[in-house]
């Protein structure tokens, strides 16, 4: 037995140099994840109204054939396609606009706006469908009767309803039969601090034509462009003040 | 002037096969809802274009129908028509009666019609959806209270402020009804101030028919006829409702072409819709407008009175009904407007007419509904005094 005060320190200085490097070690190998944990907020933390999520769309660098986000958003929420078209749901899609008089043709997402005035938020009788302080908006499946006036109210035809039994739900993303369903912004993702689906797969596979980010922020790359370059809301004669902006359409 | 009442003591073969054939019907609708709910809505003809589809069309034709259902019982208290009011505690049971039949078909195309308890406990009162389930739970509920001071001689004396409570309530519900559509402002059809008076006029038509036909029915089982005076004073009713109707149509229709983000949809639907502009001229306005209009105001010929009657009644559910299929299905397999002067596609069915076949299980739906309302009338018949009982006996031959 070391019964030495000197001895013990050394012990005791070693110990902790080894924990902390083991720490460090665990944390490296752990990776992102225990980072996006650390920033992720708990369970009782509310969205803030100090950020706005917006997505900010350049039309010029959406390519007319590619759906990379679409088809990111298909897996990530495991939207599947059941060869019925009418009924399948989608949360975004891609939309080709030929302009009746200069045949010149825009190619673009078309998602959930995320409308700081919502039409369907508006019309939703139980009050399912609702809009979180960051500004996204989204349906409390627990409370959806599944009426589908928010499909009717819509301007953007950006909601689906379920219209089948579903399997190999994402635990992330549960959907349900009978409900109504539309973009969530990803917010299993957005609230652990990454962006969205779709904006990643049109980074890394498509043109970049995405930005998302926190249009309250002066500073974001989002905010930077949006006072920078010309862009629009789809129908703005609603006043809606879309959380999504289109530039070059 | 007194009147007295009667039950339905009707026991020939054709009461027993109406009555069994009704319920037989009540149950293939509840068959066809179950069906729906747990292989999902996939299996109807409704889809994520056409959202709303034909149990819409029945649940919105039978609300309509409660809510002028009442106009005998209102002409009788508040207008002081006497000679209405033999009929007068029937009105009241059929205006229930069809709410009921209406909200049942309504509720049970919900995608979760489980979660009702939902619907009753969670408002959102910004929703006009949300009003209107308390005007239609509230119609029930004044219309069983007029009902009840109808039946209590005790009661007798309030009967006028009930149907004054009553028939403001109509005006408030139909008007509601038709404000789910008229403040859609994502779809130019539906946005108009007009949706509302149309939804008026057109449950006061609609819903005098459906009196006129039901207590026709319920008269021949139980060997009554209505007076030839309370007939005719109806049929004129009637025809003056439906020329104030077709007039509404042709200002929401001709403003529609007035302006230059609706112009497309009502040319579309009065012009080139396909079944919809088959079911707008010929059904909306030739058989639902113009011929019960020729049958009542332009037929003099007294011996037919009775299949004037009918007919002009029957034209008129046909119409109202093709009316709200238009309405409701044509207003939504129009594509909306997003980006004006462009060309829209995608594989979500942008810029296209969405297609829309009705599927059995949402006709057994309707049918249901429209069964569950007889089911209830013929029942109630039975055990409560509501048919008048000093009209003249038919003539058996």
């Amino acid at each position: 037995m070391s019964g030495h005060p000197e001895n013990l320190e050394a012990v005791d200085s070693n110990r902790r140099k080894l924990m902390v490097a083991a720490a460090a070690a665990s944390l490296a190998g752990a990776g992102l994840n225990l980072v996006e944990l650390a920033m992720a907020k708990t369970s009782s933390e509310a969205a803030s109204k100090l950020v706005r999520w917006g997505l900010l769309i350049d039309t010029q660098k959406c390519g007319s054939g590619c759906d990379a986000c679409v088809s990111a958003c298909n897996a990530e929420h495991n939207l599947e396609d059941l060869g019925r078209p009418e009924t399948d749901a989608q949360w975004i899609r891609k939309l080709d606009l030929v302009d009746q008089q200069t045949s010149h043709v825009d190619s673009l997402p078309m998602l959930c706006q995320h409308c700081e005035h919502p039409p369907c938020v508006d019309v939703c009788p139980t009050g399912a469908s609702f809009r979180r302080d960051d500004g996204i908006v989204l349906v409390d499946k627990h409370t959806c009767i599944g009426c589908r006036y928010c499909m009717i109210a819509c301007p953007y035809k950006a909601r689906s309803f379920v219209h089948e039994n579903l399997a190999n739900q994402r635990s992330w993303s549960p959907r349900g039969k009978g409900i109504v369903e539309g973009c969530t912004f990803c917010t299993h993702r957005v609230d652990v601090g990454r962006t969205p689906a779709c904006v990643e797969a049109c980074h890394v596979e498509g043109g970049g034509a995405m930005t998302f980010g926190d249009m309250m922020n002066p500073d974001s790359e989002i905010s930077l462009s949006l006072k920078s370059e010309p862009s629009r809301q789809i129908r703005e004669d609603l006043k809606l003040n879309t959380g999504v902006r289109y530039q070059n359409v | 002037m007194s009147h007295h009442y009667r039950i339905l003591t009707a026991n020939s073969p054709s009461y027993y096969v109406l009555a069994l054939t009704l319920v037989a019907l009540a149950l293939l609708g509840l068959g066809a809802a179950h069906y729906m709910e747990s292989e999902g809505h996939w299996v109807t003809g409704m889809n994520n274009q056409i959202v709303w589809g034909l149990p819409h069309v029945f649940a919105i034709s039978l609300i309509l129908s409660a809510s002028g259902a009442l106009n005998v019982a209102s002409m009788a208290s508040l207008f002081g028509r006497t000679i209405y009011s033999g009929w007068s505690r029937f009105s009241g049971l059929l205006a229930i009666s069809l709410l009921i039949g209406g909200l049942l078909v309504l509720v049970l195309d919900l995608g979760r019609p489980d979660r009702l308890i939902i619907a009753m406990t969670h408002y959102n009162f910004k929703s006009i959806f949300a009003w209107n389930i308390f005007l239609y739970t509230g119609f029930i509920a004044v219309a069983g209270i007029y009902l009840w001071f109808m039946f209590e001689r005790k009661m007798n004396r309030h009967v006028k402020v009930a149907g004054l409570v009553a028939f403001g309530w109509r005006f408030v519900l139909t008007a509601g009804t038709g404000s789910i559509f008229g403040f859609i402002v994502a779809r130019q059809f539906y946005h108009s101030s007009m949706m509302a008076p149309l939804f008026i006029v057109l449950s006061l038509s609609l819903g005098t028919a459906v009196f006129m036909l039901v207590s026709r029915v319920i008269g021949s089982l139980s060997g009554i006829s209505m007076k030839p005076e309370i007939s005719s004073s109806m049929m004129r009713l009637l025809g003056i409702l439906i020329a104030l109707e077709g007039f509404l149509v042709c200002v929401f229709y001709l403003t529609g072409l007035y302006t230059a983000a609706r112009y497309d949809v009502v040319l579309f639907i009065i012009v080139n819709g396909g079944i919809y502009t088959f079911l707008f001229w010929a059904g909306q306005i030739v058989i639902g407008t113009v011929m019960p209009l020729y049958l009542i105001f332009l037929t003099r010929n007294q011996a037919g009175a009775k299949a004037r009657l009918v007919s002009a009644a029957i034209s008129k559910v046909i119409g109202g009904f093709c009316l709200l299929y238009v309405m409701v299905i044509a207003g939504q397999s129009y594509p909306q407007l997003m980006f004006p002067g462009k060309q829209v596609q995608s594989t979500f069915f942008d810029g296209v007419v969405a297609r829309y076949a009705p599927s059995w299980p949402e006709l057994a739906l309707g049918l249901g509904g429209v069964s569950v309302v007889g089911v209830i009338i013929l029942a109630a018949t039975r055990v409560l005094p509501f048919l008048p009982a000093e009209t003249q006996r038919v003539q058996s031959s």
